[in-house]
């Protein structure tokens, strides 16, 4: 196999942005993916198997045979998860990754998401800490992924966003029922509703049409292809520059490294299982918090025998991701309109300043809820099964708003991914486990949170309400998961530099959302997107030809 | 712009006789005891199932759980993504029969309604875990997709007011509504 500049290990919402911006810039590039590339051909409206509902499975990955998770239960003991249960902490595998299938929330953190410690002191046995990056270093590349992604959106309600230079590509979709019900509401209550900003087509861009409104979109492909991911915008984008190669259901084994302790490949497993080796001058590993960690700690080698970048014991801490919470309101009229995607209003006025509290986070409508998603969700005192809950269903799956939100999590150094020491997956690799949990001020935020969900909805007209605000037992981390190799100045308490460039070797880089110090209160997706267009400038602008510049 | 729903196919009346024209097939095939017509359970098990998920979801109007096709769906997933659950179907139907057994002398398919729902209320204190899966699995065949063999002719969907089929792509080029950022 030819020698190339670059690996790139993932083809999510990361690894397709640097694999573009790499080979747009002469670089050779192999993108390795252990998933599948779907297309609209795949898109399935399935309520049971997609990737928000997996009671039947993942619809994009991985699957449940051979590819297991241990996780840690109350009593200490671990336990093993499937990739379609819960506590497996799922993204997806696949093409795009999480992006094919997520809802497309398409956020700018704030400024103060940045600064957190210095906003509000470090809480005891926390790991609060702030980015050595800010909202200014990051601007110019959370624009760059709006206008190359597809953004569309309106943030002209919120006073709260930082400084933008230029107005999102596209305006939001028209209101649903749900934002016309919400808005006044808001407005009453003093609080300063908008558009949700969307990685979705509302009107025609980057040569595919709109959004067609359909009841099936978070957790799912899209039929007609306006959802923007990394599978339809940056990744055609790098393969059609020749520079790129895309090899799908391959599994990296681990990083090789010279006698020096410099990678010089990776050893992949290809979709035959074939163990092979791909050589290179770099290594980018863009596998998503869990996965990522994973593969440093199983690139063990004479100089690095607890893992790849860790020597220092801080690969897979301070894993995070949102802790949801937030209320449904009962009404007694219709509140539905089967328009898609349904997620449309969101405030931000209770991500930071209050006092007594760590942060805070967005608050915003539901996407669509199907309904084999309100069968639980039913008012207090509905029966769980029988005829009156076959009546509540008929009552309510059209008279409920969800309002709920990603209150942003205090990260503590003892969530976090280790290696299980005796499970292994399909190809004999030991597998993720997780332990710890997120920082109790976390829940106390969570649980504020719900109540202020709750008065909107009340404001609303809601005539019964529901909290939902639990306190669960384990980590969080899911879909939004971050946090795994921080970036940092201190080599000591963090993973990555600035530049998202290992501290310990200069050759491997960690582009994707384990980078992420502190993870924001909104959905973490154009915050990954930004931080990969931003490695991936200094990484092009230190390349120097067949090696990086010290 | 909102006021474009589609009404159901069928009125009501038409759902119900709809509904009754299926259960007599379903009955028809039961009296002729034919195989293979499910792919895991046997024709009794599947009887002592359908008692139990149709006090799960029971007819009034629309279709009780097994009459849209619940049984097909659990089954279907017995040799499916569910294959870990057979040994809890096998032993918590078991312990069905025998509840049934003991307390009227009778199979649990031939009990009364009644005694049906106190049999299933007593299957929920005493087994727990058993009553949980057939809950969690008859509400996924009923309101979920139907191409899994439940949710027959999206039953559930139009008892909840949904269009079916769907009506898609018709605020696609509505572009008037809110503004550019």
């Amino acid at each position: 196999m030819n020698r190339v500049n670059a690996i790139v290990v993932g083809a999510g919402a990361a690894g397709g942005i640097v694999a573009k911006e790499l080979a747009v810039a002469g670089l050779s590039v192999v993108l390795l993916e252990r998933g599948k590339w779907y297309t609209a051909n795949d898109c399935r409206k399935d309520d049971l198997r997609n990737q928000r509902t997996t009671v039947l499975g993942n619809a994009f990955g991985p699957e449940d045979d051979g590819n297991p998770r241990v996780w840690m239960d109350e009593g200490g003991l671990p336990q093993i998860a499937l990739p379609s249960e819960g506590a497996y902490q799922n993204n997806a595998a696949c093409v795009g990754g999480g992006t094919l299938s997520y809802g497309a929330q398409a956020w700018r953190y704030l400024p103060q998401d940045f600064r957190m410690r210095s906003t509000y002191g470090a809480p005891a046995g926390s790991s609060l800490e702030d980015w050595p990056i800010s909202y200014d270093d990051l601007e110019p590349f959370y624009e760059k992924a709006e206008y190359e992604i597809g953004i569309s959106g309106d943030y002209g309600g919120t006073p709260f966003h930082g400084p933008r230079r230029r107005p999102l590509p596209m305006p939001p979709l028209s209101p649903n029922r749900e934002f016309t019900i919400l808005e006044p509401a808001a407005k009453r209550l003093g609080l300063h509703p908008f558009h949700i900003p969307m990685a979705r087509n509302s009107i025609p861009y980057n040569g595919r049409g709109p959004c067609m409104r359909c009841r099936w979109c978070c957790g799912f492909a899209c039929e007609v292809d306006a959802k923007n991911g990394s599978q339809n915008t940056v990744i055609p984008i790098a393969l059609n520059t020749g520079n790129c190669e895309l090899r799908t259901g391959c599994m990296v084994k681990e990083i090789l490294t010279d006698e020096r302790g410099r990678a010089r490949g990776v050893a992949y497993f290809d979709s035959d299982g074939h163990l092979k080796k791909q050589l290179s001058d770099l290594v980018v590993v863009s596998a998503c918090a869990v996965e990522s960690a994973r593969l440093l700690l199983n690139s063990k080698s004479r100089l690095f025998p607890e893992g790849l970048g860790n020597r220092h014991d801080q690969v897979g801490r301070n894993l995070q991701g949102h802790h949801y919470t937030g209320a449904i309101g009962y009404f007694d009229f219709d509140t539905y309109d089967d328009v898609g995607p349904g997620a449309s209003i969101a405030i931000c006025d209770y991500n930071h300043g209050t006092p007594g509290l760590y942060g805070g986070g967005m608050l915003a409508n539901e996407f669509i809820r199907l309904p084999i998603h309100t069968v639980d969700h039913l008012p207090a005192n509905t029966p769980r099964w029988g005829l009156g809950h076959k009546q509540a269903m008929r009552a309510w799956h059209r008279r409920s708003i969800v309002i709920f939100g990603p209150t942003q999590q205090i990260p503590s150094a003892d969530g976090r991914v280790t290696l299980d020491p005796d499970v292994k997956d399909k190809w004999g690799l030991p597998v993720a486990r997780f332990s710890g949990n997120v920082h109790p001020e976390t829940f106390e935020i969570g649980e504020v949170q719900a109540s202020r969900a709750e008065a909107w909805l009340k404001e609303a007209g809601a005539i019964h309400t529901s909290l939902m605000a639990g306190k669960p037992h384990s980590v969080s981390a899911g879909q939004h998961q971050a946090g795994t190799c921080r970036m940092g100045v201190d080599p000591h308490a963090s993973v990555v530099n600035r530049n998202c460039q290992l501290h310990d070797v200069d050759n491997v880089f960690v582009i994707d959302s384990s980078v992420h110090v502190t993870n924001g209160g909104f959905n973490p997706a154009l915050t990954i997107m930004a931080i990969a267009y931003f490695a991936s400038q200094s990484l092009v602008g230190n390349w120097k030809g067949t090696g990086m510049r010290s | 712009m909102l006021s474009s729903r589609e009404k159901p196919r069928l009125t009501r009346r038409q759902f119900v006789y709809a509904g009754a024209l299926g259960t007599a097939a379903i009955a028809i095939g039961c009296r002729a005891g034919r195989r293979g017509e499910w792919e895991y359970l046997s024709e009794y098990q599947a009887r002592t199932l359908a008692a139990i998920c149709d006090q799960i979801v029971p007819a009034d109007e629309f279709p009780s759980a097994s009459q849209a096709g619940v049984l097909s769906y659990i089954d279907r997933q017995l040799v499916r993504h569910y294959r870990r659950h057979r040994d809890a179907y096998r032993s918590g139907l078991e312990g069905a029969q025998a509840l049934s057994q003991r307390r009227f002398g009778q199979d649990l398919a031939s009990l009364s309604p009644p005694q049906k729902l106190e049999i299933v209320n007593s299957i929920e204190k005493q087994n727990p875990r058993f009553f949980e899966l057939v809950r969690r699995h008859t509400l996924e065949g009923y309101y979920g997709s139907p191409r899994h063999g439940g949710n027959r002719d999206a039953i559930s969907w139009r008892m909840l007011g949904l269009s079916e089929p769907p009506v898609l792509g018709r605020a696609q080029y509505d572009l008037r509504k809110g503004s550019p950022s």
